[in-house]
């Protein structure tokens, strides 16, 4: 206890150091030399990263962080000070919405449904009752309700007043399901984000969108592809995709170059 | 209320662009800002917070379309803390505590009677069962309300009955004055009800509707 807590006064100099970097650079920075400036903030966002971790998407390769990442990070510092959060406590929630909770979930309620006759039909009557059997209910996915896709109807998620999104089952929503675009057209042309998911749906199958307006969360029950009748239960979650279960894409009998949505 | 976050039906957005192997936050500060606004929840009880949903609409719809996502939240965090004296806007530039400023107490929940969020326990009769027709009222409040404009004065059928909620629409100030448990609806609109040619005939939209967004149609 004594070792972390010592780490945590640390951390929080730290923290408080680099919020005190980020106001000069909002404010009298530019009379300094910028360069030095830069440095000496760009070195505190290293450290607080920690070594090695595995961001390396292009986002994070700007050389100073941005005013909103010092604006976080002088909240954040001053709700420590006032202890009012404990970082600790911050450090838990990110990991678990980092790595323990997400699509992986969801496939294994879709994977189910394919290989028990007796879930499926629970779970298309009470999806709150049959994804509490494997445990996948909580905090924005307390009231589930599945939709199956079939050969004549294919359903789509969206929330267009915000980001309503099953959390237990799906994870937190990617940026394209909280977007403008997305938000305003899945509801008035769904065919149409369909086709640019690469999802070309014949005419008469019917498009029905589901607009989470209330309470209810929704998951898609995408369909099981041919040529898996010899896979394990296992083997199929792994079939399972997000989109699949968003309702934009099918699932595919062999995982594609989709790259992990 | 009538702003920006009320998409549904907009055209102009342009493609919807996913994202190959998406991280879960694409910057650290997104992850902090996102566990922040979660562990400081506490600290609205007693306190009249503005609802979650009030605040990030009230975002003036120029600003709102600049920010993104997680900045909207940090915006709605710290216009919560600000708001409640929780925090001043210069510990907000610093980053430190000022010490002439008392240090935040907890407070019990003042809202007596608060339903929250969840499915009630609560035997209310229920005005529609599935299968009616229903229209979707022409309701404009100015706080927040979960009746997207699209369906307003649109008829639907009801397809079910979810059970009894709280309903979450707030006053002006985005108080939710009392709770007005009631049931939601699973309601059926055909998409060219709404949409006319555009959509294909047999296509439809549902939404989940309160009992006070319904009349007989």
């Amino acid at each position: 206890m004594d070792e972390s807590g010592g780490r945590q006064v640390d951390r929080r100099g730290f923290i408080k150091g680099s919020a005190v970097g980020a106001a000069a650079f909002a404010g009298q920075g530019k009379m300094m030399t910028e360069r030095t400036e830069e440095a000496n903030v760009h070195e505190a966002d290293a450290h607080e990263h920690g070594h090695g971790h595995g961001h390396d998407h292009d986002h994070d390769h700007q050389d100073v962080p941005s005013d909103i990442a010092l604006r976080v990070r002088a909240l954040e510092s001053v709700l420590i000070e006032k202890e009012m959060v404990d970082p600790a406590v911050l450090d838990e929630i990110v990991d678990t919405f980092e790595n323990r909770i997400g699509p992986q979930n969801g496939a294994r309620v879709v994977a189910r449904a394919w290989v028990d006759p007796g879930f499926r039909d629970r779970l298309l009557a009470d999806g709150t009752s049959a994804i509490g059997e494997l445990d996948y209910l909580g905090g924005q996915g307390e009231h589930m309700k599945v939709v199956a896709n079939t050969d004549t109807v294919h359903n789509l998620i969206v929330c267009t007043l915000c980001s309503c999104y099953p959390w237990p089952t799906l994870g937190l929503p990617p940026v394209w399901y909280k977007s403008s675009a997305y938000r305003a057209r899945a509801v008035i042309e769904p065919r149409e984000v369909l086709q640019e998911f690469g999802l070309d749906l014949p005419e008469d199958v019917e498009v029905r969108v589901w607009d989470s307006t209330a309470e209810i969360r929704y998951l898609v029950l995408p369909q099981r592809p041919p040529g898996t009748e010899d896979m394990t239960e296992e083997e199929l979650a792994d079939l399972v995709t997000r989109d699949s279960m968003i309702g934009v894409a099918r699932v595919a009998a062999l995982s594609s170059s989709g790259g992990g949505r | 209320m009538n702003t920006i976050h009320d998409m549904g039906g907009m055209d102009g957005f342009g493609l919807v662009e996913p994202e190959d192997n998406e991280p879960v936050f694409h910057h650290r500060w997104e992850g902090r800002v996102f566990a922040l606004t979660r562990a400081v929840g506490r600290w609205g009880r007693g306190r009249n917070w503005p609802g979650f949903r009030f605040t990030l609409e009230s975002i003036p719809p120029d600003e709102y379309l600049r920010m993104s996502y997680y900045e909207r939240w940090f915006r709605m965090m710290t216009s919560r803390l600000l708001g409640s004296g929780l925090l001043t806007e210069t510990e907000l530039e610093t980053g430190y505590a000022d010490p002439d400023t008392p240090t935040p107490e907890m407070l019990s929940a003042s809202r007596s009677g608060s339903l929250g969020f969840g499915l009630l326990d609560l035997d209310l009769p229920a005005r529609f069962s599935p299968g009616d027709r229903v229209r979707a009222r022409n309701l404009h409040p100015r706080g927040h309300t979960r009746q997207p404009r699209y369906l307003r004065g649109r008829v639907g059928t009801v397809v079910e009955d979810f059970g009894v909620y709280a309903l979450q629409d707030s006053d002006d100030a985005g108080q939710q004055p009392t709770d007005r448990p009631q049931h939601v609806y699973s309601v059926r609109f055909q998409a060219r009800e709404l949409w006319g040619d555009r959509a294909a005939a047999g296509d439809s939209v549902y939404a989940d509707l309160w009992e006070d967004y319904l009349e007989p149609a």
